[in-house]
């Protein structure tokens, strides 16, 4: 066999072959299942502070809902025009938060991308907890929380059913089905690791993970099974997620409020959704990479992938943003027009133009690879975005309601009040809360995925060096 | 003759491999392959390719969720709206099909997700099917073969898991 490989052929391996290897291939399975269980027995004291800190903002969250439910939804300067605040703005956020664990994982596990395996688990938590949280607001902004059924697709008792046409009623069975299915994919993904905690805890754990691990063998038959079911539900939520977001979108989308009834809604709010899951991904990994010792399975080369990643789809969520303003500038609608002016001009223009410089210019920090190199950059990185990606969610809202058709809307000039804020800050308390719970009850990386990970790898290398 | 179990652990999946199909060589009576099963820590297709075919039945189960769960969510929206007694529409249909997609679309999703779960399950044969042996350093890094035959057919399978260097052979002997 004539070697045809010339010079040039070599020089673009040796440019564009990554030379990081995204996990130790030379790592034992004994050695992985070791790391991760020792995570969840002995974290870092970080875990403590960032626990106790949580269980804080979660309280004060909860102290404002009952001042809020036992006062009357008055204190939270809720008025006439604006109806949402906070609360909704802070309910697509969550739900755009959700999007990227599961829908990546998904999409990752269909391409086999095996750099996925060691953060895959975290991110599909995030997913669930995030859906969690999501609800939670539509539950405060209600109100009257005794009455939350009332979003529920069920007959009066007049047999009366909800208009199916409703997109508020597409939301509650998207958002329904969606967290079913995420806390469905989670678990299942889980199986295998339970039973490796089955089998190496005692007393009151090991009954815990025994019930949850399904009796769990690793015989054949469970393995073929498994791999089917999985596969099968991650084709199943690829398509799900993308309907969730929407499915939120044309809640405003379908609306005649001038600067929501767009077009390009939908594509734009699942762009928004992938991008803010991703920058919070970059977070998570930070911080459990820290926090667990995990530096040997979330190392760098995946976080520079996920960093590409998250420019790639922040350069998508631009596109679609700056798409919005022209057909809006360009438009025929003088009134979404005058949307998009007061956007830039009025009383919302610092956040406005916060929201478009931590979105669109941010970003541009991670196509750095100095910068990706970094993690305490891009730490700050990735919560300006998420920040950025919040204040979208608020510049949806709120200046609509402030600048809607009728003039009278336009006095309206209007700022939360410390009981929405404090709820807001309580849900992020709740989310990490139940995050860090789950960390610590739960492996958060994949043992037998980084183990397959590893496997494939090594043979792979045995193979090449043959 | 009775059937009894016999478990060998091995070190990695060339060990394993190579005892396996000994094993299917060796047309020991009252041994068959279909008896066979292997425990590991992460999946191995060849291995199991070993064993002979062994179909997975999940798929039916989605579909049969996807079929279910399409057709029931646009029954029940389909006869709730027109449940109406008053069906005062402005000329607009009293089952509107575009609407009407939406939920059908996550019903046809959720059902098929659970149904899935169901069906992988059933194919674990859960919660009754435990399988009578296992040692716990197959969730860390060891393979475990399991044989279950006649008693008297146990002592050369045995021998051949101790010829391909096993590192321990458990037993469910009488």
């Amino acid at each position: 066999m004539i070697d045809r490989r010339d010079d040039s052929d070599i020089e673009i391996e040796r440019r564009f072959v990554p030379k990081a290897k995204d996990i130790n291939e030379d790592i034992a399975w004994a050695q992985i299942n070791k790391d991760v269980l020792r995570s969840m027995e002995r974290p870092r004291p970080m875990y403590w502070v960032i626990f106790a800190a949580s269980l804080a903002l979660f309280g004060f969250g909860v102290f404002c809902e009952v001042y809020q439910y036992q006062t009357g939804l008055g204190v939270a300067d809720l008025n006439n025009p604006q109806v949402w605040g906070l609360y909704i703005a802070t309910f697509i956020f969550w739900i755009g938060m959700s999007h990227s664990g599961t829908l990546l994982s998904a999409i990752l596990h269909i391409m086999h991308a095996d750099w996925r395996k060691p953060i895959y688990r975290f991110a599909e938590a995030m997913t669930t907890f995030s859906l969690m949280t999501a609800g939670l607001f539509v539950l405060v902004h209600l109100g009257r929380v005794w009455q939350f059924y009332y979003v529920v697709a069920y007959p009066n008792e007049r047999w009366t059913w909800p208009n199916f046409n409703s997109p508020l009623v597409w939301d509650a069975t998207a958002i329904g089905t969606y967290l079913t299915s995420s806390i469905v994919f989670l678990y299942f993904g889980m199986i295998p690791d339970l039973a490796i905690c089955r089998d190496t805890a005692t007393g009151f754990r090991r009954k815990f993970y025994w019930f949850l691990s399904l009796g769990w063998q690793g015989t054949d038959r469970q393995w073929a099974n498994f791999r089917v079911a999985y596969l099968t539900i991650a084709c199943f939520l690829i398509p799900l997620a993308v309907s969730v977001h929407s499915i939120v979108a044309t809640d405003f989308a379908v609306s005649q409020q001038p600067g929501w009834h767009i077009t390009s809604f939908p594509p734009y709010f699942v762009a928004g959704a992938l991008y803010s899951g991703c920058a919070a991904i970059i977070t998570l990994f930070i911080i459990l990479r820290y926090v667990f010792r995990f530096e040997e399975y979330m190392t760098m080369p995946i976080l520079d992938k996920t960093c590409r990643l998250t420019f790639a789809i922040a350069m998508v969520w631009t596109y679609l943003n700056l798409i919005e303003y022209a057909s809006v500038w360009y438009g025929n609608d003088v009134y979404a027009k005058e949307t998009l002016i007061y956007r830039a001009t009025g009383l919302y223009a610092p956040y406005w133009w916060a929201m478009n410089f931590l979105g669109s210019v941010v970003p541009f920090m991670l196509a750095f690879k100095s910068m990706r190199n970094n993690l305490t950059i891009m730490m700050v990185v990735s919560l300006l975005l998420n920040m950025g990606m919040w204040l979208e969610r608020f510049m949806i809202i709120s200046p609509t309601f402030a600048h809607g058709y009728y003039p009278w809307t336009w006095t309206s000039g209007w700022w939360p009040s410390w009981v929405q804020w404090g709820i807001v800050l309580g849900s992020f308390g709740w989310f990490s809360m139940l995050f860090m719970l789950f960390c610590k009850i739960f492996p958060t990386v994949s043992m037998y995925e980084v183990k397959e990970m590893v496997y494939h790898r090594s043979e792979a290398r045995k193979a090449r060096n043959l | 003759m009775s059937k009894v179990h016999t478990m060998a652990l091995f070190n990695d999946f060339e060990e394993a491999g190579n005892a396996l199909q000994e094993l299917k060589d060796s047309n020991l009576a009252g041994f068959r392959m279909q008896d066979v099963t292997i425990k590991s820590p992460i999946e191995h297709p060849e291995l199991s390719a070993l064993l002979g075919p062994r179909p997975v039945y999940v798929q039916l189960f989605t579909l049969f969720g996807a079929v279910f769960g399409a057709i029931t969510g646009f029954t029940l929206i389909a006869s709730a709206q027109a449940n109406f007694l008053l069906q005062i529409r402005g000329g607009r249909p009293v089952v509107p099909i575009p609407p009407n997609m939406v939920l059908t679309y996550e019903l046809f999703i959720l059902c098929g997700v659970l149904m899935t779960a169901l069906g992988c399950f059933i194919g674990w044969k859960l919660p009754g099917n435990r399988s009578p042996l296992y040692n716990e350093r197959v969730s860390e890094d060891k393979i475990a073969i399991l044989v279950k035959a006649d008693s008297a057919a146990i002592t050369a399978i045995n021998a051949i898991f101790t010829r391909h260097r096993s590192l321990e052979i458990m037993g469910e002997y009488d």
